[in-house]
């Protein structure tokens, strides 16, 4: 075998170009955001062990403790555990904004490409419907609708998952429009491929790179969004530890414990930058014209 | 090809009486240019047998393709239609058919292989999925059956270590690879009909010849009426049984290969043999046609060719027939003053 394939015309060697995880790691951006991120899930998932405290307990005797020994975070105005709260709230703030910005990548993908595929009228009908609700700030579009629907943890997700549908319509409407003429479409054509299979096998993982950086950056601002609705009070609802409720809760006593605040915020911070981090990092990688 | 596909045909011969695989009577395509229709294929009658290669000849704009795109039943909705003529492949009207009926052809029926081996194939899909898909799509068949016939199809395309690179990317091969890789795709579900559009143009020309030389014992092994397009006359010349030359979507002569190549008689058959460089004549004696295809609304009412021809008469206005040259039924030339 090895001797045909020596003699063969053109034997084609996989010609390794810096390969994308080499060009997405030389910052080095991407792989700390990306041990900063399984290190909040992995906080998230095990809470319930490495929490010392229940986040609930209330103890009256330790009220706004200061960060001590026993509590690392210090206590709030209910003498609950801060760090306890942050590992607890970590839990939600994580789940609302992942499930939230899934829903958001499939529904605003599927409808992308089927705007971008079929075109005429479809395409322009749903390219304005886009525009009216990319129009709204996501802040205010999350509040509107939360504020109609109730605060709920299912309606949570739904309000922020709808305001982040419309950037991925935009997002895939787009890529789906440059891939529709490539010669490998058309050839799908000749081939009888159904629209469907078109659509979904072979215009979609083409333009999932363009869609993931995306989505990494969305969920960014989708668990800012969590956070500014709890910070509001329109988040889910109390006494679940979320970070923009403990923020909110340590508001009142800002200039005598600070810590309060503090300490979420850091959480909000550290996430935050760990997935721009990610998204940059995979805009780099996926991107020929970064420069090397 | 024709005699040496009788001869070494497999078992099963095809009677003579056997309906051709490829008949297009009449047909006339239309494109929308500014809200108005023009023909862009003019009353194209043609017939491909199996194991026969018919070899569709012109300049970029000549209507070539638009033929292709016509048996394919792929002209782009709202911009280009059928307005006249019957298409019948391996016995099926794709004319009659609706657009379920023209998909279930596509690929499971009629084959066909592009110009751009770079491009048209999925830069993200293993070779031998996007091989093994039209048999998922078409036959129903499961996916590990279908990546077995799959790396059949690699070994008859002649794909060195087939096996190893059955899950490896397009990026991996190289042209010449690419386009066997086309070709296998294109046969995943035994068509009798192949098109092939610019099928070698895009590749070097050891490639070119090694490329030809498989399509062409593809087409005995398989029974395939090919429909080769191409602008390339060495090609016509090297693996066509007949040649059709089109100009401004008029067929302007029709030949088997050998009477074309001996008596070119159209004047624009003479002009493009003679703008081909030849190893028998000094590359210098190479002849330009003058002026270029004109755009569809500014093609000239008669004769397409009236504005390019040093033969040009008076009767050039008015559009002349197809007829047989004197003594030679096969050979036809649409020209008042070559075939009056």
């Amino acid at each position: 075998m090895s001797a045909v394939a020596a003699s063969a015309p053109a034997a084609p060697v996989a010609i390794a170009a810096p390969s994308a995880w080499k060009r997405a790691t030389r910052s080095g951006g991407l792989v700390i955001g990306i041990v900063l991120v399984i290190a909040m899930v992995l906080i998230a998932i095990c809470a319930p062990w490495i929490a010392p405290f229940d986040p609930d307990d209330q103890d009256v005797l330790m009220k706004l403790e200061p960060p001590s020994a026993a509590h690392l975070f210090g206590t709030d105005a209910f003498g609950r555990d801060v760090l306890s709260r942050v590992i607890w709230g970590a839990r939600v703030s994580l789940f609302v904004g992942s499930v939230a910005t899934l829903a958001g990548i499939l529904v605003g993908t599927v409808i992308g490409i089927i705007s971008g595929y079929f075109g005429g009228l479809v395409d322009k009908l749903i390219t304005a419907a886009t525009d009216i609700l990319l129009s709204f700030p996501q802040l205010i579009m999350g509040l509107i609708l939360v504020a109609v629907l109730g605060p709920s943890l299912f309606n949570l997700i739904l309000a922020i998952a709808i305001t982040a549908i419309p950037a991925f319509i935009r997002v895939a409407r787009g890529s789906t429009l440059a891939m529709k003429e490539r010669d490998f479409v058309d050839a799908c054509r000749a081939l009888g491929f159904g629209d469907l299979r078109i659509m979904f096998l072979h215009v979609l993982p083409n333009i999932m790179d363009e869609v993931v950086v995306m989505g990494s950056l969305w969920l960014a601002a989708a668990i800012r969004t969590e956070s500014t609705l709890a910070f509001i009070g329109l988040g889910v609802p109390p006494p679940t530890a979320t970070w923009g409720g403990i923020i909110r809760d340590g508001f009142d006593n800002l200039l005598d414990a600070p810590w309060l605040s503090i300490f979420p915020s850091l959480a909000i911070l550290a996430v935050m930058i760990a997935l721009n981090l990610i998204g940059d990092g995979l805009r780099d990688a996926t991107d020929p014209r970064t420069p090397q | 090809m024709t005699a040496l596909a009788e001869a070494t045909a497999p078992a099963a011969t095809v009677s003579a009486s056997e309906p051709a695989a490829i008949t297009v009577e009449g047909l006339t395509a239309s494109i929308r240019i500014a809200g108005r229709w023009f023909d862009a294929v003019r009353d194209v009658s043609f017939e491909v047998r199996r194991r026969e290669t018919l070899a569709l000849v012109g300049e970029s704009g000549c209507g070539k393709s638009l033929t292709a795109l016509s048996i394919m039943g792929l002209l782009p909705a709202g911009i280009g239609r059928i307005s006249a003529g019957r298409i019948v492949v391996d016995a099926v009207d794709m004319t009659a058919a609706d657009e379920a009926g023209k998909q279930a052809m596509r690929g499971e029926r009629i084959g066909m292989i592009f110009q751009e081996p770079m491009t048209s194939l999925n830069p993200v899909l293993p070779v031998g999925f996007q091989i093994a898909e039209a048999l998922v799509e078409h036959r129903g068949m499961g996916r590990r059956q279908a990546q077995a016939r799959a790396l059949e199809l690699m070994e008859l395309v002649r794909i060195p270590s087939a096996a190893q690179r059955l899950d490896a990317y397009p990026h991996q091969f190289s042209g010449g690879m690419r386009q066997r890789v086309m070709i296998a795709i294109a046969l995943a579900c035994s068509p009798k009909v192949l098109i092939a559009d610019e099928p070698t143009t895009a590749l070097d020309v050891t490639i070119q010849a090694q490329v030809l030389a498989l399509l062409a014992d593809l087409q005995v092994r398989e029974g395939l009426a090919v429909l080769l397009i191409t602008h390339n006359l060495g090609v016509v010349a090297s693996v066509a049984d007949r040649v059709m030359v089109m100009y401004g979507g008029d067929v302007v002569e029709s030949a088997p290969v050998k009477a074309f190549f001996a008596r070119p008689t159209h004047p624009y058959s003479e002009a493009l043999l003679a703008a081909m460089p030849r190893v028998d004549r000094p590359s210098e004696a190479l002849a330009p046609i003058p002026g270029q295809v004109p755009t569809l609304p500014d093609m000239p009412s008669g004769c397409r060719y009236q504005s390019r021809c040093p033969l040009r008469i008076e009767k050039c206005a008015e559009r002349p027939p197809l007829n047989p040259l004197p003594g030679a039924p096969e050979h036809r030339v649409r020209c008042w003053v070559r075939a009056p």
